[in-house]
């Protein structure tokens, strides 16, 4: 076989068997197009030794039939994860006991009824006009209210006055909404998210009818850490405690490697193993930017968590929420 | 419209690259120019022009208005109109966007942050892969089965079944024993019978068998069907339920045997 830097450039593709030498390094060449070619005859052989492999331990696997060792499993991001250490753990006392003295306890022990405020910033355009209107619909007990220069500070303590228990703001960047900030109203916890992929109801393709006024299901998914958790008792306290299961609506917030998926699906049980979903409703995606103690302040808030991409964006396996 | 140049000079009174409007082409020269929200009066004479660094002179005009203007006009007293006009042109618009500069500083400040391309690229790209690994059709689905299976919905829905699939494997265990057993004792009564049958009655039991054995099958296939009715409605898959009560159909068969045994059995005692 071939050895060393001799080149056939532009020659036929090599043969069957090249040998490199052990010291041989393809990137020592100097002349690209000589580089380029013995790379690629490399890659070709590396490809083949990869395929030989294969062939080997499949067959292999056949052989010892019954035998054989359980296939590997294949590694994922989700399996390679880095271990979190602030993940609940379901049986934890000091978590219980955290989440039965935190600021959605009182919703959680049905002594309060979610009512929110949807609002955007200023001079909303059409598209999140109709997001915000879409959004409505979906959340039980919402109302949209048009903020025409009022500044949030003045407006959060009129919507305490009035009972709102949640307050949505949209924030809109090029005639598309961009940024959700949820807070918790009496001095509850503010989160500011990034949102993207934001589908209306007509763009979604699916021929389903608009979501009803019942009182829809809520799914959490993979909300593991506290601040996590923390997140997605958020989330459902927007909905009220008591799902009308007569309307067969769910919303579902899935968090995987810390985008927030929402979806509003109409559900609909065929046999006891096999159900069928129609997707209504708006559908976007959330990530988290940080969170607040208090309500919104932008100058004078105590953050809790705020996402710092130097610091956490580091490891691809690393995720937060 | 014509179309016309702007002059670059920081002493230009119009903005405009003309010729009366030059600071460098007119020896005598007025500007209105503001620093950190005061307005200064600067004005350029012939007399200094030889020594540049005295050659603009500034004046600090009064924070209000009417008397900046007076002093204006009392500063420029004999100066060509043109001059006048504009300075006074000019020292209205700074006046005006000072004004609203101090407005706005009142109002919520919009903070432009800017998006790093390499970032969004990433972030959209990681959203994208995060959106196929979630698979949220099937976790979805999956959620909605476990919940139906832990009876959060009560008896909304008419799939009770693990409380059927239980009492139908238990009723599957119960005949099961109970036919073993009787297929035990019928498989030697059978070997009994079978015998004296055979040497006596053959004809006559054979018919007798068929029609009951029609009868019995018939009486089978109906117990069957009904039994596939109830397996329908409640969609179980497993074949033990019906094996179960199909098997007690077996038994009737032999027991069917048993009375033909009877008169054998007579005519034994006989």
């Amino acid at each position: 076989g071939d050895g060393g830097g001799v080149a056939e450039p532009g020659g036929p593709l090599a043969p069957q068997r090249v040998l490199f030498p052990p010291t041989f390094s393809v990137s020592e060449i100097k002349n690209k197009q000589r580089r380029h070619f013995m790379f690629l005859r490399w890659k070709q052989q590396q490809r083949k030794e990869k395929l030989a492999a294969k062939k080997k331990r499949r067959k292999e696997r056949e052989a010892l039939g019954d035998k054989a060792p359980p296939k590997a499993i294949p590694k994922t991001i989700e399996n390679q994860r880095v271990y979190d250490e602030t993940t609940v753990d379901p049986n934890d006392e000091e978590v219980a006991f955290d989440e039965a003295t935190d600021e959605f306890a009182p919703y959680f022990n049905r002594q309060t009824v979610p009512k929110i405020l949807i609002t955007t910033s200023d001079r909303p355009r059409g598209r999140t006009v109709r997001f915000c209107e879409q959004l409505a619909t979906v959340i039980p007990n919402s109302h949209v209210y048009y903020r025409r220069g009022l500044a949030l500070k003045r407006i959060i303590p009129q919507c305490i006055a009035r009972d709102f228990t949640d307050l949505i703001v949209i924030n809109e960047d090029r005639k598309i909404p961009n940024g959700l900030v949820l807070s918790h109203l009496p001095d509850g916890p503010t989160a500011h998210f990034r949102m993207s992929s934001v589908c209306l109801r007509k763009e979604i393709k699916r021929k389903g009818k608009e979501p009803t006024e019942h009182v829809p299901e809520v799914i959490l998914n993979n909300f593991t850490t506290r601040l996590g958790h923390s997140i997605g008792r958020m989330f459902a306290s927007l909905f009220p405690h008591d799902p009308q299961f007569i309307g067969r609506q769910v919303a579902t917030f899935h968090n995987q490697r810390d985008y927030i998926f929402f979806r509003f699906h109409r559900y609909i049980f065929k046999s006891e193993k096999k159900v069928g979903i129609q997707e209504l409703g708006p559908r976007f995606t959330l990530k988290l930017r940080s969170l607040q103690k208090g309500t919104f302040d932008s100058k004078f808030g105590e953050y809790e968590w705020i996402h710092k991409r130097r610091e956490m964006d580091t490891s691809r396996r690393k995720f937060h929420l | 419209t014509k179309t016309q140049n702007f002059c670059r000079n920081e002493y230009n009174l119009t903005g405009l690259c003309n010729r009366s409007s030059c600071p460098l082409a007119n020896s005598q020269y007025a500007t209105i120019r503001e620093e950190k929200g005061r307005c200064y009066l600067y004005m350029k004479t012939i007399e200094r022009a030889a020594f540049p660094r005295r050659l603009w002179e500034r004046v600090l005009l009064h924070k209000n208005y009417e008397k900046a203007l007076e002093q204006i006009d009392e500063n420029l007293i004999y100066w060509p109109r043109f001059i006048r006009h504009k300075c006074k042109q000019r020292f209205t618009k700074i006046t005006q966007y000072l004004i609203r500069i101090r407005k706005l500083t009142l109002k919520r400040q919009r903070k432009l942050v800017p998006l790093r391309r390499k970032i969004e690229r990433r972030e959209r790209r990681r959203e994208e892969k995060a959106l196929i690994a979630a698979q949220l059709d099937n976790a979805i689905e999956k959620e909605l089965l476990e919940r139906l299976k832990q009876d959060t919905y009560g008896d909304i829905y008419n799939f009770p079944i693990h409380a059927f699939d239980k009492a139908l494997q238990q009723q599957g265990a119960e005949s099961e024993s109970e036919s073993d057993a009787e297929r035990e004792e019928e498989e030697d009564e059978d070997v009994d019978t079978r015998e004296f049958v055979e040497a006596e009655d053959s004809e006559l039991s054979d018919f007798e068998d068929m029609d009951k054995l029609e009868t019995s099958s018939e009486e089978e296939q109906e117990e069957e069907e009904e039994v596939e009715k109830k397996a329908s409605h409640s969609k179980s898959k497993g074949k033990m339920p019906l094996k179960g009560p199909a098997r007690r159909k077996r038994p009737y068969i032999e027991i069917e045997y048993e009375e033909e045994t009877e008169p054998t059995t007579k005519t034994k005692a006989a």
